[in-house]
């Protein structure tokens, strides 16, 4: 499957998928990397080492921080990928180097919960 | 993303540490946002002040920055956790203030104004129409895209701090016209509207809008009614514009159903300990208002006033501040009801407040329980 890239690196891992998306400030515990939000389909599940997969992020800006101290804590995904990357969440993996990339919608959907891959966000692929 | 060889140097290091990270950040943007190049604007304002929100990562981040950045427009910051000035009256643990204050002097090193405010649309004198800003805070980049005729995106923390430390943002989104047509219309159908209403209609959209947003059905908006849309926009979605017009496309209804489901996810409780008022901050138009509704009345209970320190002069010289406290109000500047650690689980068990986007936050991150309502069926039920 073929990626557009928007941070750089690679990583395997197991995907973790939401078809949510994530207010990365009210949303998730930054220092365990739990989902806290009650409405949420990955409520009580921890995003810490895995590949995150989600629509997009919503709501507060501040969501940057949120990426920024899971990756200071440990607790960050080893990647993300998006059907649409936000500016926030664009930006806080920038900084916090945590791959990024989006797929288009057909590919989103067929990216299974569990199954392991291996993502290389520089080539640009996920095999 | 097509970058001048000024820009190109500057990412690659050339220029230093900073420059680069900054660099590297607008380059990610750029990416995902589809922009072909980068162009300058004239005002950052920055998320991130809060250490609740922050944490010991971002404080430490800040405080490495700071040693060798400045800012190189205008710029200006979000609420902090507390109000220094009245600090000591509550019971606050000395590490969380000592972080504060860390974040407070980091921000001030590089030359950010001490605004704290999320309302920098209503304390500062605003460019002029056209003019590209780069907003951090959600409500505040959609109040100027939609009531300030400025030009932003719905910014992240680091996309804004990138901005005040380059003086440039991606030339994509909401900066670019074709953008700013909103591709879907939400219908108002609710008959009588206060500014709950709006936010619970703002918070509806948000979920449902792309990029921009039309709302028919309503033609005037008072400004509290108008932050309260701004800020429960904000909080739900990635929408960082609105417009009072019919627009193209989808049509839908926002009746009675929505608000009921909005209200549901919200309101957790059928009453509360405290009352809040103030996400975003009150304004001077807001506590002049205030200060009216509550003559000759008190509060039951304890009500906390979130402002920024620009208008407490004011509020002071004109006597609004007296009336309020009479009244019982407690006010506190350079903070806001999101994230302050002033309430939590510990000495409160459920929050009174018109505020959708103080609701969410306080009910995810504070964990307590809300009860939403109006200004006015505040001040009817909770005053003797």
């Amino acid at each position: 499957m073929n990626v557009q890239v928007i941070v750089k690196g690679k990583t395997k891992g197991a995907l973790l998928v939401s078809r949510n998306p994530i207010n990365f400030l009210g949303g998730i515990d930054k220092k365990t990397g739990l989902v806290r939000d009650e409405n949420h389909d990955l409520f009580g599940k921890s995003i810490a080492n895995k590949i995150l997969v989600f629509p997009f992020g919503v709501g507060s800006s501040v969501g940057a921080y949120t990426i920024y101290s899971l990756k200071y804590n440990k607790r960050a995904p080893l990647a993300m990928i998006c059907l649409k990357a936000d500016i926030t969440t664009a930006s806080g993996c920038a900084i916090s180097n945590i791959p990024l990339v989006v797929v288009p919608k057909r590919d989103y959907e067929s990216l299974k919960d569990g199954s392991k891959v291996s993502l290389d966000a520089i080539k640009g692929n996920i095999l | 993303m097509e970058l001048t060889k000024e820009e190109e140097a500057a990412l690659d290091g050339k220029h230093g540490e900073t420059l680069a990270l900054a660099y590297r950040v607008l380059v990610a943007i750029g990416e995902a946002t589809g922009s072909e190049k980068l162009i300058p604007i004239e005002w950052a304002h920055l998320s991130g002040v809060n250490y609740n929100t922050i944490g010991d990562a971002g404080e430490q981040f800040l405080s490495h920055l700071s040693k060798d950045t400045k800012f190189k427009v205008k710029t200006t910051v979000n609420p902090m956790g507390l109000d220094f000035d009245t600090i000591s009256k509550y019971e606050l643990n000395e590490q969380f203030i000592q972080k504060q204050q860390s974040i407070k002097d980091s921000y001030e090193k590089m030359g950010a104004i001490p605004s704290f405010s999320c309302i920098p649309y209503e304390i500062f004198e605003l460019p002029k129409k056209g003019t590209h800003v780069s907003f951090a805070e959600s409500n505040a980049a959609i109040y100027a895209n939609s009531v300030s005729g400025l030009k932003t995106n719905k910014e992240g923390a680091f996309s804004a701090l990138a901005s005040a430390i380059t003086g440039k943002s991606p030339r994509s989104d909401l900066r670019d016209d074709k953008n700013r047509k909103p591709n879907v219309t939400i219908q108002m159908k609710i008959k009588n509207k206060d500014e709950l209403t709006y936010g619970m209609l703002g918070y509806f959209a948000g979920k449902v809008a792309g990029n921009s947003v039309a709302i028919s059905g309503t033609t005037n908006l008072d400004k509290r009614s108008c932050k309260s849309l701004c800020a429960g926009m904000g909080t739900s979605g990635r929408c960082g514009m609105f417009t009072l017009e019919e627009g193209e496309g989808e049509k839908i209804d926002f009746d009675d159903k929505e608000m009921q489901n909005v209200r549901d996810e919200l309101n957790t409780s059928e009453s509360g300990d405290v009352i809040t008022l103030g996400s975003p901050q009150l304004g001077l138009e807001e506590i002049s208002d205030l200060a009216v509704m509550l003559h000759g009345k008190s509060f039951r209970k304890r009500c906390m006033i979130f402002c920024p320190r620009a208008i407490k002069k004011q509020i002071t010289d004109l006597g609004y501040a007296k009336e309020i406290e009479r009244a019982g109000g407690e006010f506190l500047y350079d903070c806001c009801i999101c994230l302050t650690p002033l309430i939590n689980k510990d000495n409160v068990d459920s929050v009174i407040t018109n505020s959708v986007k103080g609701a969410y936050y306080l009910r995810t991150s504070n964990g307590v329980d809300v009860n939403l309502k109006s200004l006015s069926q505040i001040v009817r039920e909770e005053t003797k």
